[in-house]
């Protein structure tokens, strides 16, 4: 059996290995309670489509606070690594962190990343001094190379952002978990409670998602349900899975049986 | 019955609404407005009177409370036009909510799931029936929902109806006057400060929209907690052959936004809206804009010609919950996010705010309910689940917690 070691990001150790978006909930209350249910103590927030506010009052800030959730912000809807990086410098000085959470998208129809942009605004944050988490293909190469600048973690992309078609290359991911000594998580494409286990039965060691929660019928108890998936998908690797093979073995043993 | 002495913050439809029938009650109203009565959300609104297409699954009460108020707006429609001599542009042409390819026929049927679960009155289109409903629709819509029960009314003239209501009843109507600070002594709201004094009250209404939670005097452990949900939107004018009859929403999941257009009698077509935490952020931007007129035309083709009238941002006064605060502040000994003070609680305030997409909607019921409350103290049932004590009660995340 493998060991359980601790999920840690940047030297901060996590109980949770979900994480989770703020984006797209039905409304604020709906937010903070699938939130609490998920059990994340991470939530990612776009910096370009919510105003920083005074973290009093009403507003994803705030309520963020309330909960004891860490705020990961995010540079989706950046299109070139300087518009990435400007995003990430101007979340720093609003919320004094230095954890990011890196996208720069090549094209909006597949929000695929840009992955030449992704590498250079990887390498100046990195020397900037930010903790980069960054959002990225699940090519095992472009993931080396990111752990390799000094990236926090890897995370990339089960499926398309927001299409729920769960983990379309789980061989990729596979490999990327062999290649990687960074924490490995998948960000984006979980679609419901069984893609999130199949990501830690790959050994992943986080899963990052939001519109599988906030899209559901009933948010809330979708995030209960991927609370519970990621830690039985974690479990599962951990307990080691039992080989595949194509003939029935009985499970009661039949020889030396008395006739 | 002595004549009691109203004063109302915030002349929107919300708080003219009340106004008026506080005032044709024999009331003494009186309501300061920070800028020009209407001209905030309720004249940047669509008028849209939407609850089934708004509905969600985890919004039942909000659901329940717009069913309700849609129910009694061919009363308030009578009452209103007549009181004010103008009509306010009532239609009852119903909604398509429509999609254009197959992954937004995917989001149709999700939505449309949530719809039955909920029992509502909506039917299930082809492409074909819904351009047989509406022939200026794309060719490529492949489904649409139709809400036939949805209904819509001229948001701008019910602004201007409203106002000459309340006038004719004998309301009293400040304009460009700011209310600095809401007097509460030992407990009770006994009048508000502006700029020209002291006006004293026997009774003090918050009908201030996404303004609320900025008025000074309010104890901060009963500030209603709404803010304000920027709104992008734009005019256009139709022209013969782009008569478009029916309110059409979109739903694309290829799009971060959904788009709706609603057509007027007079010939205007409105399209909104972006939704965008933005502060009291009000400018206008190109992406907004781009994507109102990528998502209206990609829905009617035929817009690409018609002249562009007017453009426009507006402020949603948003609640956590997107339901509106309406009625006391009940007496309550803790307080979550207050504890452990006991939290203040205030006699003769009524708080009618937070209406977030919904005010044009909820304008009736609220007008109704909010004043029998003021006149005879009776809280009804309707508008018993949304006063300000249900974020408070055991705590914000203690609502609607799942059932395993």
């Amino acid at each position: 059996m493998k060991q359980m070691p601790e999920f840690k990001i940047a030297e901060q150790p996590y109980q949770s290995r979900l994480l989770i978006g703020t984006a797209g909930y039905p409304n604020f209350h709906v937010m903070t309670q699938a939130i609490a249910a998920s059990g994340a103590e991470i939530a990612t927030v776009s910096m370009r489509r919510v105003k920083f506010t005074e973290t009093s009052g009403e507003n994803v800030f705030a309520l963020l606070r309330e909960l004891g959730i860490k705020i990961l912000p995010n540079t989706a809807g950046c299109f070139t690594a300087k518009d990435a990086i400007l995003t990430a410098h101007l979340a720093r000085e609003a919320l004094e962190t230095t954890l990011i959470k890196l996208e720069v998208i090549g094209d909006e129809q597949t929000q695929f990343p840009d992955v030449a942009q992704l590498l250079t605004a990887a390498e100046t944050l990195v020397k900037d001094g930010f903790t980069v988490l960054p959002y990225c293909n699940d090519d095992p190469i472009t993931c080396k190379k990111l752990a390799d600048i000094g990236c926090a973690a890897v995370m990339p992309l089960g499926a398309p952002i927001g299409s729920g078609m769960g983990i379309r290359n789980p061989y990729n991911i596979q490999i990327i978990r062999e290649l990687v000594q960074v924490p490995l998580i998948v960000d984006a494409g979980v679609g419901t409670a069984s893609d999130a286990a199949i990501a830690m039965e790959l050994g992943c060691d986080g899963v990052l998602l939001n519109t599988a929660v906030a899209k559901a019928h009933r948010p809330v108890l979708m995030a209960e349900a991927m609370k519970k998936a990621v830690e039985a998908g974690r479990a599962a690797f951990l307990a080691g899975r039992i080989p595949r093979k194509l003939y029935a073995t009985a499970s009661s043993p039949q020889v030396g049986m008395i006739a | 019955m002595e004549k009691r002495n109203v004063i109302i913050i915030g002349g929107g439809v919300i708080g003219l609404g009340i106004g008026w029938q506080l005032a044709k009650a024999g009331a003494s109203v009186t309501i300061y407005e920070r800028d020009k009565a209407g001209r905030a959300a309720s004249w940047a609104a669509a008028g849209m009177l939407a609850p089934l297409a708004e509905a969600h699954s985890e919004e039942p009460e909000l659901l329940k409370l717009g069913c309700q108020s849609l129910a009694r707006y061919p009363q308030w429609v009578r009452e209103l036009e007549a009181d004010a001599q103008m009509p306010i542009g009532y239609r009852v042409e119903g909604t398509l909510i429509v999609g254009l390819e197959a992954d937004d026929t995917d989001q149709l049927r999700h939505l449309y799931t949530a719809q039955q679960h909920l029992g509502l009155d909506v039917n299930w289109l082809t492409g074909r029936d819904a351009r047989d409903i509406e022939p200026a629709l794309s060719p490529r819509v492949t489904a649409a929902i139709h809400c036939a029960r949805d209904h819509q009314v001229d948001n701008r003239l019910m602004v201007n109806a409203l106002q000459r209501a309340y006038q004719a009843c004998g309301g009293v109507l400040h304009e460009n006057s700011i209310v600095e600070r809401i007097a509460i002594k030992n407990g009770v709201a006994t009048g508000v400060q502006t700029e020209g004094g002291f006006h004293k009250a026997d009774v003090v209404v918050l009908a201030a929209g996404c303004w609320a939670a900025e008025i000074e005097g309010l104890p901060d452990a009963i500030r209603p907690p709404v803010r304000p949900v920027k709104g992008q939107m734009l005019a256009l004018q139709m022209e013969t052959g782009i008569a478009i009859k029916t309110v059409i929403r979109t739903i694309r999941a290829r799009y971060p936004m959904s788009v709706y257009l609603v057509p007027r009698s007079d010939g205007r077509l409105i399209v909104g809206a972006t939704s965008e935490e933005m502060g009291f952020d009000t400018r206008l931007t190109a992406g907004g804009v781009f994507e109102l007129l990528r998502g209206a035309w990609e829905a009617v083709p035929g817009v690409y010609e018609l002249p562009i009238l007017e453009t426009w941002a507006g402020l949603r006064p948003g609640s956590r919950d997107n339901a509106p605060i309406l009625g006391k502040v009940p007496k309550l000994t803790s307080f979550a996010r207050a504890a452990p003070c006991p939290r203040p609680s205030v006699e003769n305030l009524i708080l009618a705010t937070g209406h977030y997409r919904n005010g044009i909607l909820l304008t009736p019921i609220t007008a109704y309910e909010i004043a029998k409350l003021i006149l005879t103290g009776e809280l009804s049932e309707a508008i018993a689940p949304f006063q300000l004590d249900r974020f408070f009660v055991g705590g914000v995340l203690q609502r609607n917690s799942p059932k395993l």
